[in-house]
């Protein structure tokens, strides 16, 4: 490891530091960060989870069946706008 | 086409109207005050006024609450186009997949390194790397809007790409014809240089409250100074590649242009329309007249659609009808012609699960002749190739009337500073709080001529909204949409409250 290794330990530490102080400090920041983390949770947890999952890729398996899926679409699709 | 798939698509469209609408209440602003914020920076850099350090840390603060509350609203619509609109996503996932999501890490590098920097790095880096590190902000953030204005920019016009019936897929055939397509990159320079107009309203509105409220003078009047110059260039800008988009928008998608100005017969030395009463019950083909009320300026549509006054502009009746009289191609023959590619690609289609080469091949032939106008052969009749009218042109008159207004705003803002009156101005000073939510409807109206003035497609010519969409029942789509609805405007008044806390507390927090 030598003396680059010990170099890459203290810059990690001293990002560890500079992150860690700066999460500390924080006044607005705090609120802002629950309001991210609950605007997240909603989406991925909830949202994606239970209404947006991806039609073609829950509803068949490999890349022809989608391709062959939506190719019946372009053709059978009556009709517009 | 049953009644129940149509009100799917419409519940479809407005879910996803309404998420980029809330989204973009929150993108310009951080695209806008990133680079003000910039600018105070450099200022405190250059004259180590410690006033201009409390300036720059105020509006970061307001920047801090409008990035975190914006942040991720984006990502409802790709859950949208996997959910919704399946067909479109698929056809499309060779274009865009991979440059969104490069441009997704990206953003995600640019914001954990940079924007750390920026919030925490005050007095633990160098007055010149915290510096750097602002300005990598703004750069990175404009920059992240690159590859999603160049995906709408391709389905306004779709080059660089070949449609593959084997794959149900458009291809990329030439990266740079897609990446600086001149439809990409004028939106690209409007909607950012719109964002800085937007932010520098922004500033001035907020400033303007402070010397309504007798507070922070000094930080107030440099801020204002500072956004109306902004401001200023800015609408310069806007007002270039806004012609260049009308421009841009008469060459190749001149229905877009006919319902911009409710122009339904085309013209020799067109008018543009100042100002109007539309007849909303004015249909394609009949002969009510289009306004109730109008005022024009003969000749300017012409000489902004063709560059010459008395060149002649197609009216929505000759796109939807055609006119062979000016070699004009309606909307009516294209469907002809649409219909034949939809049926000849039904016809590969069979021929290639039968294995019969030779149809096959014989029906692939045919297609090609005619794959330009697929889209216009899964309409019912001409006249669905015509948008919204009345919605295209208030919209389109709407942002035009505000964006002449705002660099005169800006002007009287460096006028009354450079007299020294600039706090004593209660008129002005109320304006530019108003200012801010026009900025807003300007925004707003802009995406809106630019997304219902294209419709009926999801991609120009070859892909109706209707296809694009997944068959769902409408019932699913409009839970989210009522979900979508409160998350958005639930975040909407947290951005709008905290945002108050700051402004109360002023530059002190």
């Amino acid at each position: 490891m030598g003396r680059n290794g010990g170099r890459m330990i203290s810059l990690s530490r001293q990002l560890y530091s500079f992150y860690r102080q700066g999460f500390r400090s924080m006044v607005v920041g705090r609120t802002l960060w629950k309001l991210v983390a609950i605007k997240l949770f909603i989406m991925f947890a909830f949202l994606k989870l239970f209404f947006f999952s991806n039609y073609l890729e829950h509803n068949f398996t490999t890349d022809r069946e989608r391709s062959a899926h939506v190719l019946e679409n372009l053709t059978r699709m009556p009709s517009a706008p | 086409m049953g009644d129940q798939m149509l009100t799917t698509v419409d519940w479809a469209r407005a879910q996803f109207a309404l998420t980029a609408m809330y989204h973009w209440i929150f993108v310009p602003l951080t695209l806008g005050l990133s680079f003000l914020i910039a600018f105070f920076e450099s200022i405190y850099v250059k004259t180590g006024d410690q006033e201009w350090k409390k300036l720059t840390k105020f509006w970061m603060t307001l920047f801090g609450v409008n990035f975190a509350i914006g942040v991720a609203t984006g990502i409802i619509l790709e859950f949208q186009f996997g959910t919704n609109w399946s067909n479109y996503s698929w056809m499309v996932g060779d274009i865009f997949g991979a440059p969104l999501a490069v441009e997704g890490i990206f953003a995600f590098f640019i914001e954990a390194t940079f924007f750390a920097v920026m919030f925490f790095g005050w007095h633990r880096t160098s007055k010149g790397f915290h510096l750097f590190s602002t300005w990598m902000v703004a750069v990175g953030s404009s920059l992240s809007a690159v590859w999603i204005l160049v995906a709408n920019g391709w389905m306004q016009f779709p080059v660089g790409m070949n449609f593959n019936p084997d794959k149900a897929r458009f291809e990329m055939e030439n990266f740079w014809e897609v990446a600086l397509s001149p439809v990409a990159v004028q939106k690209f320079t409007h909607t950012t240089s719109s964002a800085f107009l937007l932010a520098s309203l922004f500033v001035i509105g907020i400033s303007a409250l402070f010397l309504l409220q007798k507070r922070h003078q000094l930080m107030a009047q440099r801020s204002m100074v500072v956004a109306a110059v902004f401001g200023l260039v800015a609408s310069g800008f806007v007002a270039f590649n806004g012609d260049e988009s009308a421009y841009h928008i008469a060459q190749r998608q001149p229905m877009k242009l006919a319902a911009m100005e409710g122009l339904y017969n085309g013209q020799e030395k067109a008018s543009v329309v100042v100002m109007g009463i539309i007849n909303t019950s004015k249909k394609p083909g009949d002969t009510l007249p289009v306004f109730h009320q109008e005022l024009k300026i003969p000749g300017l549509l012409s000489l902004l659609a063709n560059r010459k006054v008395d060149s002649y502009v197609p009216g929505i009746n000759d796109l939807v009808y055609g006119n062979a009289e000016r070699n004009i191609v309606g909307a009516q023959q294209r469907m002809v012609s649409g219909k034949i590619a939809v049926a000849e690609l039904a016809n590969y289609k069979a021929a290639r699960e039968k294995g019969d080469a030779a149809t096959a091949a014989s029906a692939l032939a045919l297609f090609g002749q005619h794959k330009q106008d697929l889209g216009y052969g899964y309409l019912n009749n001409p006249e669905q190739a015509a948008p919204p009218v009345a919605i295209t042109f208030y919209a389109f008159h709407v942002m035009v009337a505000l964006g002449t207004l705002f660099p005169l705003v800006f002007l009287m803002v460096l006028v009354c500073a450079y007299r020294g009156t600039l706090a004593n101005q209660r008129w002005l000073n109320r304006a530019c709080v108003a200012c801010i939510f026009l900025g807003y409807l300007a925004q707003q109206a802009g995406w809106v001529v630019a997304e219902v003035g294209r419709q009926p497609w999801a991609i120009q010519g070859l892909l109706p909204v209707g296809v694009a969409s997944t068959k769902l029942a409408a019932g699913h789509v409009q839970t989210t949409f009522f979900m979508f609805l409160t998350l958005f405007t639930l975040l909407l008044v947290a951005e709008i409250r905290i945002m108050m806390q700051q402004i109360k507390i002023g530059p002190e927090a």
